[in-house]
């Protein structure tokens, strides 16, 4: 079985953390994942930075054109992760847009994810019906999960074509917006989360976007299965480096 | 073969809609309305209305005597660059204005690259009444400052981009991120034949009116519809569509796109996308763009920033991968040369981007009896300043 859903079966609330591969430095990937996994936390999400990444705000944006700067190419982050799996065994997740993905051969990347360990793929700008249409087959030939994303704006028609294609779970934008712009929930964004819980969808749903502290985490998960945090992490990771990573997740699960 | 956008928005292989979630409904919204607002008698009266009595249409059709002596050919200019505001972009933004009132919007944004997409959106939200805000690169608000000005005048607010290279692919990107951030108040007026489907066919269409008019102008003056070239200038390439339109269909026609080469194609300063691009997705397209091995998009460069952008639109790409339409690439020095002998022979200042078309006539030879439209895309009073410090005038 995919660790991810593994993992999805735990009866927990699930906690993913976002970084950008390549940031704060070259070579900080491995040991970001590690840390990661012994603070407590449930799925990663490796962000394969993009030159011009439409669905992020500022921070992450920032932290892509870093890593950029910092020499991460597609290659090298599969170097990176190449020995992972001899020393983690938490999903891991590669988000990235599409045309670094389209470049490097769609099928050659699957191939790479597979070998090296990757359980599942976000790709914020590849369309759920193309997905369908023309890339679904060889995701599942290599084993990946494809995670798609709804959003408040969502119909309730497209939400149950989304979930009968999805196989893992399903990622709950907050609200209508780009990742870490945001703080806090409003009656909004729970009547949303509520709304969905009520829709008994075959797929968990995680919900990402605005989260960045205990409180948002508790909010978001109330109704959900878990909640991801993006921004609040780069941030962190901007400030203080790698080697508080634990201290950042327990004030998140505290 | 169709050179006309498919139900999906595709143009053989290019094209398409690849867009985060977050922006479907938005995008759904305008795909499942447009042809239908685009067909409705009373959108058709207010939009002819407009383009007569506000833009100045039809735009004359000019033959260019002295011109067409130098080359031993039968040149005629038609003349987008005498309408309000000072080229093409109008005919779109006047379009998209109407489709977003009718779409009960009330918040219009845009993307400017030099700034001539914005004001002429900046002018229609004042006609309108509407809120406007244009992004626009911080490094292109600092060289274009009389069309921030004019913007502002107009009472848009400018916003500028502070991510990447801070131009116009980063003002595209701050825009997207702007309609993602506000989903159901808000109308994504783009400036070319770019961006997800429907974006390219409708600002085709909209531009259509250039060749609409090019055939009953030519057949006065020609007695016949057809023109044996076309020449138009493509940076993401709407005045081309337009003026192409209604030949696109009709291989009588043929079609030259000139893209910027910039300081030449093999300088690495350069936007000649047909030749150094690579198929890839942009800006929710699926086109040729410039990029690096690794699927990162690379920083463009001409002189005219009307062409600075590192794709094309997927019809363009869809016309060069057919080899409907043939790509060109003219450099810096030859466009400003082109656009200064256009002020000579027939007293008329070209934009930069249309003083790229024009350089064609220097790189190949046509025949005395053929008959030729150029379409001068806009006019060059917004370059003053890059004409006078190249000819240290």
């Amino acid at each position: 079985m995919n660790r991810i859903n593994q993992k999805l079966q735990e009866d927990k609330k699930l906690l993913s953390i976002y970084f950008t591969a390549g940031y704060p430095k070259l070579d900080d990937t491995a040991s970001i994942i590690q840390h990661l996994e012994k603070s407590g936390v449930d799925l990663i999400e490796i962000g394969l930075p993009f030159s011009d990444p439409l669905a992020d705000g500022p921070t992450i944006q920032a932290s892509s054109t870093q890593a950029l700067k910092n020499g991460i190419t597609t290659e090298k982050l599969f170097e990176q992760l190449k020995d992972i799996r001899q020393t983690v065994s938490i999903p891991l997740i590669i988000m990235g847009y599409f045309n670094p993905m389209l470049q490097y051969g769609v099928e050659a990347f699957c191939k790479k994810c597979q070998e090296n360990g990757i359980d599942g793929l976000i790709i914020p700008d590849l369309p759920v019906d193309v997905y369908h249409e023309k890339y679904k087959a060889i995701f599942e030939k290599y084993g990946l999960i494809n995670v798609l994303l709804i959003t408040p704006q969502t119909s309730d028609e497209r939400i149950d074509f989304i979930d009968a294609i999805s196989n893992g779970f399903i990622y709950m934008v907050s609200s209508a917006s780009v990742t870490g712009s945001q703080s806090g929930f409003g009656t909004v964004q729970t009547d949303y989360f509520k709304r969905i819980a009520d829709m008994n969808l075959t797929n968990p749903q995680i919900v990402g976007f605005g989260i960045s502290n205990n409180e948002t985490f508790t909010q978001a998960t109330k109704h959900t299965k878990g909640a991801i945090i993006g921004s609040a992490f780069i941030k962190h990771l901007t400030a203080n480096g790698i080697d508080t990573i634990d201290k950042f997740v327990k004030n998140i699960l505290a | 073969m169709n050179y006309k956008a498919d139900q999906k928005g595709y143009y053989g292989v290019f094209g398409g809609a690849y867009i985060p979630e977050m922006l479907y409904p938005n995008v759904e919204e305008l795909r499942q309305n447009y042809l239908k607002i685009m067909a409705e008698p009373s959108f058709q009266k207010e939009f002819q209305e407009l383009l007569k009595d506000y833009v100045g249409r039809p735009s004359p059709l000019y033959f260019a005597k002295r011109l067409s002596e130098k080359y031993t050919t039968k040149i005629y200019l038609k003349r987008e660059d005498l309408n309000h505001t000072g080229a093409h972009k109008i005919n779109n933004t006047i379009g998209q204005i109407l489709m977003a009132k009718r779409l009960g919007k009330s918040r219009i944004i845009a993307e400017t690259g030099a700034g001539q997409h914005g004001v002429a959106t900046a002018t229609v939200c004042a006609l309108m009444g509407l809120e406007c805000i244009v992004y626009m690169g911080e490094i292109d608000i600092a060289r274009q400052a009389p069309n921030v000005a004019r913007m502002k005048m107009l009472g848009a607010t400018v916003v500028p981009a502070l991510s990447g290279s801070r131009t116009l692919k980063d003002a595209t990107n701050e825009a997207i991120r702007d309609w993602i951030n506000n989903p159901v108040d808000t109308y994504y007026i783009i400036g070319s034949v770019v961006g997800p489907h429907p974006y390219p066919d409708m600002v085709a269409r909209f531009q259509a009116i250039i060749s609409e008019e090019i055939k009953w102008q030519l057949k006065e003056k020609e007695g016949r519809e057809n023109p044996d070239v076309i020449i138009a200038c493509v940076g993401g390439g709407s005045n081309a569509a337009g003026a192409y339109y209604h030949y696109l269909n009709n291989d009588e026609v043929q079609l030259i796109a000139v893209e910027a080469a910039g300081l030449g194609i093999d300088s690495g300063e350069s936007a000649a996308t047909s030749v150094l691009g690579k198929e890839g997705i942009i800006h929710g397209s699926k086109t040729l763009l410039m990029q690096t091995e690794d699927g990162q998009i690379t920083e463009p460069y001409s002189i005219s920033a009307g062409l600075d952008y590192p794709g094309v639109g997927p019809l363009h790409a869809h016309l060069h991968a057919t080899k409907r339409a043939e790509f060109v690439s003219v450099t810096d020095a030859e466009a400003m040369k082109a656009g200064l002998e256009l002020c000579e022979l027939e007293g008329i200042i070209p934009a930069i981007e249309s003083a790229h078309a024009l350089a064609v006539f220097e790189k190949q030879t046509f025949k005395p009896n053929e008959v030729i439209v150029l379409n001068l895309s806009g006019r060059g009073d917004k370059d003053l300043n890059t004409y006078i410090d190249y000819f240290k005038l």
